[in-house]
């Protein structure tokens, strides 16, 4: 049952959502324009003039070499954040979920990370895994194991993957506490009597009752990971080495504020704005006809 | 189908005892209804022989093996739950089918015993369905049948017909009776409706404060109640008591009359005035205050005249309808 308000006139209404729509023209709409308008110009380095090129600035980008590879590592990265940072969320939701005890302390603890800043929370990574003074790197050390994520690719992807993951750990756990708090308890307790062991009551009850709130964070967390990770990426590899850790948000700004080239950069931040417009439609089509409200 | 033993069971949650110690020998078949007001531990009771709550103390015993350690799903039993616990997500047939499933019971046999249960029911329409298009009844049915294709040894409800409106909960309650009569299984029934613990149980556990008062047979408990409590709950209205300083007595015990025994009349053991009277038809409910503020309520036949609000009437009973309680509550 809906209650829905209803205004006499049209000018009460308009002016109550007057703000919203203000923001979303100034910082989005008149921003994604210029993007637009811009991905179809060459201007010179110092912006004093433009040169209409049409797609131009598209077709190369998709002709690039580079600009591909950049695809497949945002895939690959994307993917792992995702997938680290909602599977331990989800661990630690169970855990908690069971908790009697301190059960408060805990989750206090757990959210905490959510409060740190991406750029402060990658430096914080980067410290400890800095190649000459970090304290987990000095221990690896001993243990045998030299890592240098500033020349090996996969220790770099690795270092950003986990720093990204990490702060996106505690906004998952809320979620998923939430979730499994909502389960009824005697539905778990029936599914005990029927028979199942823990796993089958995930795997049956538990899992399927929680798919809304997964198919949420899953829209979210691909999202968070194509977008927010810069300040992570920017702090601990600046895309590197190579362009191993480059995602594709990193590339637009290290192609125009780096390499000053605002066509090419402006043509990034469209293909993005598509992918993630497509991404989002597919997930809501596809995934969510899975999910059981 | 099996007995049930409670052997001195007990609860604690930390230093707080819920659970007091009880104990019932429950006969193949039978149908125990444990009562009692809020808080008083029957839901625990009940919890702890579905294994869902750890026993303190004493032993619980189903077709006289020991459960006490057993997981829920050992104990051969199944439970109806207050709210149904039904699988939101799940349709009625594979609600039913769950266990089966999990107990790898051949498909064509599931298939035929929830059919069969479906049939029982009255459900086979709504199979395909999803709980939450289902009415509360329906719920109930289903929640029903879940525990009925297991056939198992001992059923356990908790307050099932609480969420259902009391038309409803009349004719459940005649079904549940039914049914539980035609599949000759044992049953374990918790309700703080005293009306079904009386027309359902074939005995019934009166608990009070985590103590089972008394129990026994519906009718030898309504008639001879073993506390001031028992005599107080079981009844509808409650039993009048009076103090013995109204009755001008010295001792502190108290008087119980039921209100079907109370009589008005012209003179009698007690003055009181009236201040309500309840007609309901078949009956009347005369609420009368004594000197000393006590209320009392009479039950009338519908053609007996009652008496003006305010009017000063005098109340009458025979003595062998009395019931003594001493200062703890106990009968005398």
């Amino acid at each position: 049952m809906e209650k829905r308000v209803t205004f006499k006139g049209i000018w009460l209404p308009l002016l109550l959502v007057l703000p919203q729509i203000l923001i979303t023209a100034i910082f989005f709409f008149y921003p994604a324009g210029q993007a637009i308008w811009q991905s179809l110009f060459i201007p010179d380095p110092f912006g004093l003039s433009m040169q209409w090129v049409g797609l131009g600035n598209f077709e190369y980008l998709l002709s690039d070499r580079y600009y591909r590879a950049s695809f497949v590592t945002t895939a690959i990265f994307s993917i792992l954040v995702t997938v680290v940072s909602m599977g331990v969320a989800l661990y630690l939701a169970i855990l908690a979920d069971r908790l009697i005890k301190g059960s408060g302390t805990y989750r206090t603890l757990l959210i905490w990370p959510y409060a740190v800043a991406p750029a402060v929370a990658g430096v914080l990574w980067l410290f400890m895994f800095n190649t000459r003074v970090g304290v987990v790197t000095w221990y690896l050390g001993l243990l045998g194991y030299d890592w240098n994520h500033v020349l090996n690719e996969g220790e770099a992807m690795g270092l950003v993957v986990v720093a990204s993951a990490w702060g996106r750990i505690s906004y998952n756990f809320l979620f998923f506490l939430a979730g499994l708090q909502a389960i009824p308890r005697s539905v778990i307790e029936a599914a005990a009597i029927d028979g199942a062991h823990f796993w089958t009551r995930f795997r049956t009850i538990v899992w399927p009752l929680l798919s809304p709130t997964t198919f949420f964070l899953l829209v979210v967390n691909i999202i968070y990971a194509f977008f927010e990770t810069f300040g992570v990426i920017h702090t601990i590899t600046s895309g590197g080495p190579q362009q191993a850790t480059t995602i594709l948000v990193y590339k637009v700004y290290s192609d125009g504020f780096v390499g000053q080239d605002l066509g090419s950069s402006a043509a990034q931040s469209v293909i993005l704005l598509v992918i993630v417009s497509l991404l989002t439609v597919i997930q809501f089509k596809y995934i969510e006809r899975r999910v059981h409200y | 189908m099996a007995t049930l033993t409670l052997k001195n069971v007990k609860k604690s949650f930390g230093k707080t005892d819920v659970i007091h110690g009880v104990s019932i020998d429950v006969e193949d078949g039978e149908f125990i209804v444990i009562v009692g007001p809020s808080g008083c531990g029957k839901s625990t009771l009940l919890r702890m022989v579905a294994g869902l709550e750890t026993i303190t103390d004493g032993e619980v015993q189903i077709g006289g093996r020991r459960v006490n350690e057993e997981e829920p799903m050992a104990r051969d039993i199944a439970m109806v739950f207050q709210n149904y616990a039904l699988y939101p997500h799940m349709s009625v047939f594979d609600n039913m089918a769950y266990g089966l499933k999990i107990a790898k019971v051949e498909k064509s046999e599931i298939a035929d015993r929830v059919a069969q249960a479906a049939k029982l029911l009255q459900l086979e329409p709504y199979l395909q369905r999803k709980p939450r298009e289902l009415s509360g009844g329906q719920r109930q049915r289903v929640a029903m049948g879940r525990a009925i294709v297991r056939k198992p040894a001992v059923f356990l409800f908790d307050e099932p017909l609480s969420n259902l409106d009391a038309k409803l909960r009349v004719q459940m309650r005649l079904e549940i009776r039914a049914l539980q009569r035609e599949l000759g299984v044992t049953a374990l029934y918790v309700t703080h409706d005293q009306v079904e613990a009386m027309t359902m149980a074939d005995r019934m556990i009166v608990m009070n404060g985590g103590v089972a008062d008394q129990i026994g047979k519906p009718l030898e408990v309504y008639a001879n109640p073993a506390t001031e409590f028992v005599a107080g709950f079981i009844g509808s209205p409650p039993t009048n008591f009076m103090t013995g300083a109204l009755m001008g007595a010295t001792s502190d015990t108290k008087l119980g009359v039921r209100p079907e025994h109370m009589r008005l009349s012209e003179t009698g053991k007690l003055s009181a005035r009236t201040t309500y009277c309840e007609a309901l038809g078949a009956e009347t409910l005369v609420h009368l205050s004594c000197a000393d503020g006590t209320q009392v309520t009479v039950r009338q036949d519908a053609g007996a005249p009652f008496p003006e609000v305010g009017a000063q009437v005098g109340l009458d009973w025979d003595v062998a309808n009395e019931m003594r309680f001493d200062a703890a509550g106990r009968r005398v």
